[in-house]
């Protein structure tokens, strides 16, 4: 298992470096560059700037330079924000983002096992039906549009949360955990659901009726872990999702996360930001799957010999 | 799912308000002003950075030799007490107030600006505004590396005194130093934290910023707020009725639109153009809507064909119904444009104008000898709505009335300016807010192989009779020259003015003192909050 895990780490390597490189490659490939502005600087000024960021080298040798120092941890300065590297932006955001990604994916694991596992004990009633339209209403409502519209119901309506901020004023984490959360909720109810559905018609549950066990018993301990396999096997993109997605949520409701500088970065030409930003969403989707495998193989006896991670 | 239900409802219930006391109006109280501010500060070095979010945040931590008076337009003592002026308008010289000091209680001395300056200017820092100094004797060459002794360029401090020498008698120069790429930094502090002409220089962290503002730097949390507290050594302090300011930086300008109508923010600097009628309905009291300095303009790639011809130009403008424009599309009270630099009722007020007449625009067109079968020209445009909706409407006229095809190309921000600085369109929009409030700001950008021209055209008329107008003293001897100036931009059209800006924000009715001028700007030690 181990093994297992040590390789799929030193597969991070490859990946990585492809990242960087093409990333690399397409950033310079972009039109317009970091110094362009609307009062146009002298081409001295525009030499000095390029000379000053290393940017007048040729760019073999920039993403030579850029991965020596990235090895070391030194992601580089950021190209927008002058005197300010990119790890310390990054590490001024991340955890922000971490936090409301980690409340998103538990509110969303919560809200979405419960439906779902409610409407695969009552498949074709009352009880499957509401939660599933609701839960497809919920994937299909972008966060762009649920996060305004909850704010002006309980913000603006009437006024019991906060429309801005995280940590700043109690209850203001509500609205961006629900707004990031609900599609996922919506997804985890039904895979929830479908999974329940295929474990409760298979033959050990039908066993342990047999034995008289009592029906919560039977649901909780023998049909929700494998039940919930589906869950856990999405969960690692799901996060990677969240992370990456946090942007809309971080917008609308003013959340100084890592997000906004990932999207940001790119409009603003910030080479070293873009990288950097793409490097930590890398390594962090990589890791999330990784550890949804190992989890999943746990729950999964079939799994277990591969580590589920072949 | 019923305990979800109720553990939400208690969330809900431990977060409501004590009371119905909006942010505002508490932070009301307590003097400090929660300000809307756009976008993230890209830092707040007056010589490195370059826009309006860190403009707002510099006033209030940082003073120059004059303050910009917001009831006038005009300039009040600063730095400097008071100043002369040599009767050639070629010297100025500054006395210093000796009361005037830095944070850490050092009094700010000529000296200082004499560093700054050099800074500014100094090449290897890079600094994109260090043009506005160069009305400074000498300072375009040191710049520009031609010459590395600064002692030639024509500032120096003598005891209490900075003069400066200009290359020209400049009657806006009071006004240039407004503007903060002119203000102070403190020496010591900057070559403590990294030298003069490091842009990698941590003078501007928060435990280390030295500055000699009304206000002086609390906090600064990334994508947050920027927080700023009275500064108890200002000389001005007394009269200062403002304990604190919140930055928040909100680039959304709907999330600041609701966060202002929570009573989160007393400003929200822009409203969604959408909801400026239901504004001016319901809130008119809040929404701010005035002139400001800037031109929205289309800018003509006049080394092309058929955009060199002139006569094919001014069918193009003579197509545009800009008063369609500005009443349909609009709707924010912009004013008709008829001129390029933004008329000011009492002081310049060019003769020029830019009419909608369909039947001479075919006419000309003709003349041009242009066959509208050609291939279509491009209108090129940053990726906005608002831009989309403007070129829609100028498409719809050019083909109404010409008969020319138009084809609109909307590409992100930067792809736009590069694709702009390298001649790469036939017709781009375009916008220009002036530096300062003089028309030189808007008229100096067309002079040939301006950097901001970026049309292509030249005129040696043009040039020469602005060249003849920076050594005038009298304003009204400069101010006949830039209309003559203007008269033949006008008449060349290389840039097609369509209208002058409107600034539209909302503000609390709390803030008092409030002056709606042109330039936008407010120094934070006139206000009041009630």
């Amino acid at each position: 298992m181990i093994q297992l895990i040590l390789k799929r780490l030193f597969t991070y390597i490859p990946v990585l470096l492809v990242v960087v490189i093409v990333t690399f490659l397409m950033i310079h490939a972009a039109p317009g560059g970091p110094f362009d502005a609307e009062r146009v600087a002298s081409p001295e000024i525009i030499e000095k700037l390029n000379e000053a960021y290393n940017l007048d080298k040729p760019i073999y040798i920039q993403i030579y330079n850029y991965l020596f120092n990235a090895i070391q941890g030194d992601f580089g300065p950021s190209f927008k924000y002058p005197g300010r590297t990119v790890t310390e932006l990054i590490m001024s955001g991340l955890p922000t983002t971490i936090e409301l990604a980690i409340y998103s994916i538990l509110f969303a694991i919560f809200l979405g096992v419960i439906s779902g596992l409610v409407a695969s004990l009552n498949p074709g009633k009352i009880l499957d039906i509401v939660p599933m339209s609701i839960s497809l209403l919920g994937i299909c409502i972008p966060s762009i549009i649920l996060g305004p519209v909850l704010v002006l119901i309980f913000g603006i309506w009437y006024e019991v949360l906060p429309v801005y901020g995280w940590g700043d004023n109690p209850g203001d984490k509500i609205l961006p955990t629900i707004t990031l959360g609900t599609a996922y909720a919506a997804i985890f109810a039904r895979l929830t659901r479908g999974g329940m559905l295929e474990v409760l018609g298979q033959d050990y549950i039908r066993t342990a009726r047999a034995k008289g066990l009592s029906e919560i018993r039977i649901i909780i301990v023998h049909a929700l872990r494998g039940g919930i396999l589906p869950v856990i096997s999405f969960l690692g993109p799901a996060i990677a999702g969240l992370l990456a997605g946090s942007f809309v949520v971080e917008t609308i409701f003013q959340i100084n996360g890592v997000g906004r500088f990932y999207v940001q970065a790119a409009f603003n030409r910030d080479y070293t930001m873009i990288l950097g930003t793409s490097i930590l969403f890398t390594f962090m989707t990589l890791t999330f799957v990784l550890i949804s495998d190992i989890v999943a193989s746990f729950l999964n006896p079939t799994l277990r010999d591969s580590g589920g991670l072949e | 799912m019923r305990i979800f239900f109720i553990a939400f409802i208690f969330l809900i219930s431990c977060s409501g308000k004590d009371d119905t006391a909006s942010k505002v109006d508490i932070f009301s109280q307590q003097g400090i002003l929660l300000l809307g501010n756009g976008t993230e500060p890209s830092g707040i070095d007056p010589h490195i950075v370059t826009g309006v979010p860190e403009h707002k945040i510099l006033l209030a931590l940082l003073e120059g030799l004059v303050i910009f008076n917001p009831k006038t337009n005009g300039v009040l003592p600063g730095v400097a007490s008071e100043w002369k002026i040599s009767k050639d308008g070629l010297i100025y010289t500054f006395i210093f107030n000796p009361d005037a000091k830095w944070t850490n209680g050092e009094i700010v001395k000529p000296e200082h600006f004499v560093y700054s300056w050099e800074r500014i200017l100094s090449p290897e820092l890079g600094a994109q505004y260090a043009d506005m100094l160069y009305v400074v004797k000498n300072a375009e060459s040191f710049h520009k590396g031609q010459i590395k002794d600064f002692n030639q360029v024509g500032v120096s401090a003598f005891e209490n005194k900075l003069v400066v020498t200009l290359e020209n008698p400049t009657p806006y120069f009071l006004n240039i130093l407004t503007h903060y790429s002119t203000w102070p930094v403190h020496p010591e502090t900057v070559e403590k934290f990294g030298g003069m002409t490091s842009r990698n220089n941590q003078w501007t962290r928060v435990n280390n910023f030295i500055g000699n503002g009304p206000f002086k730097l609390d906090s600064w949390e990334i994508n947050k707020s920027l927080k700023v507290s009275r500064n108890d050594l200002y000389w001005g302090n007394n009269s200062n009725k403002i304990n604190g300011i919140e930055f928040l930086p909100i680039d959304n300008e709907l999330t600041q639109d609701r966060l202002f109508r929570s009573g989160g923010i007393h400003l929200a600097n822009t409203v969604p153009t959408e909801k400026i009628k239901r504004y001016r309905e319901e809130r008119p009291n809040q929404l701010i809507e005035h002139n400001y300095f800037g031109t929205y303009y289309y800018r003509i790639n006049t080394n092309k064909y058929p955009l060199n011809d002139v006569n094919f130009r001014k069918a193009l403008s003579l197509s545009i119904d800009r008063d369609l424009i500005v009443k349909s599309i609009l709707k924010g009270n912009q004013k008709v444009s008829y001129s390029f630099t933004p008329p000011d009722e009492n002081n310049y007020n060019p003769n020029t104008k830019l009419e909608f007449n369909p039947a001479k625009a075919k006419l000309l067109l003709k003349e041009s000898g242009y066959d509208v079968n050609n291939s279509p020209l491009e209108v090129l445009y940053n990726t906005s709505e608002g831009h989309q909706k403007i070129a829609q409407a100028i498409q719809e006229m050019w083909k109404k009335h010409l008969g020319l095809n138009v084809v609109l190309t909307n590409v992100d921000w930067k792809v736009y300016l590069a694709r702009e600085t390298q001649g790469e369109f036939d017709i781009s929009r375009a916008g220009w807010i002036g530096d300062y409030p003089d028309p030189f700001t808007f008229l100096d950008m067309m002079v040939t192989n301006r950097g901001n021209n970026k049309t292509g055209w030249s005129n040696s008329v043009y040039d020469e009779i602005l060249n003849n107008a920076a050594s005038k003293i009298s304003t009204k001897q400069r101010y006949e020259l830039y209309e003559e100036a203007e008269k033949i931009l006008i008449d060349e059209l290389p840039v097609i003015p369509l209208y002058t800006y409107t600034r539209t924000y909302l503000l609390s009715e709390r803030v008092k003192n409030w002056q709606n001028n042109i330039l936008d700007t407010n120094p934070y030690q006139f206000l009041s909050l009630e």
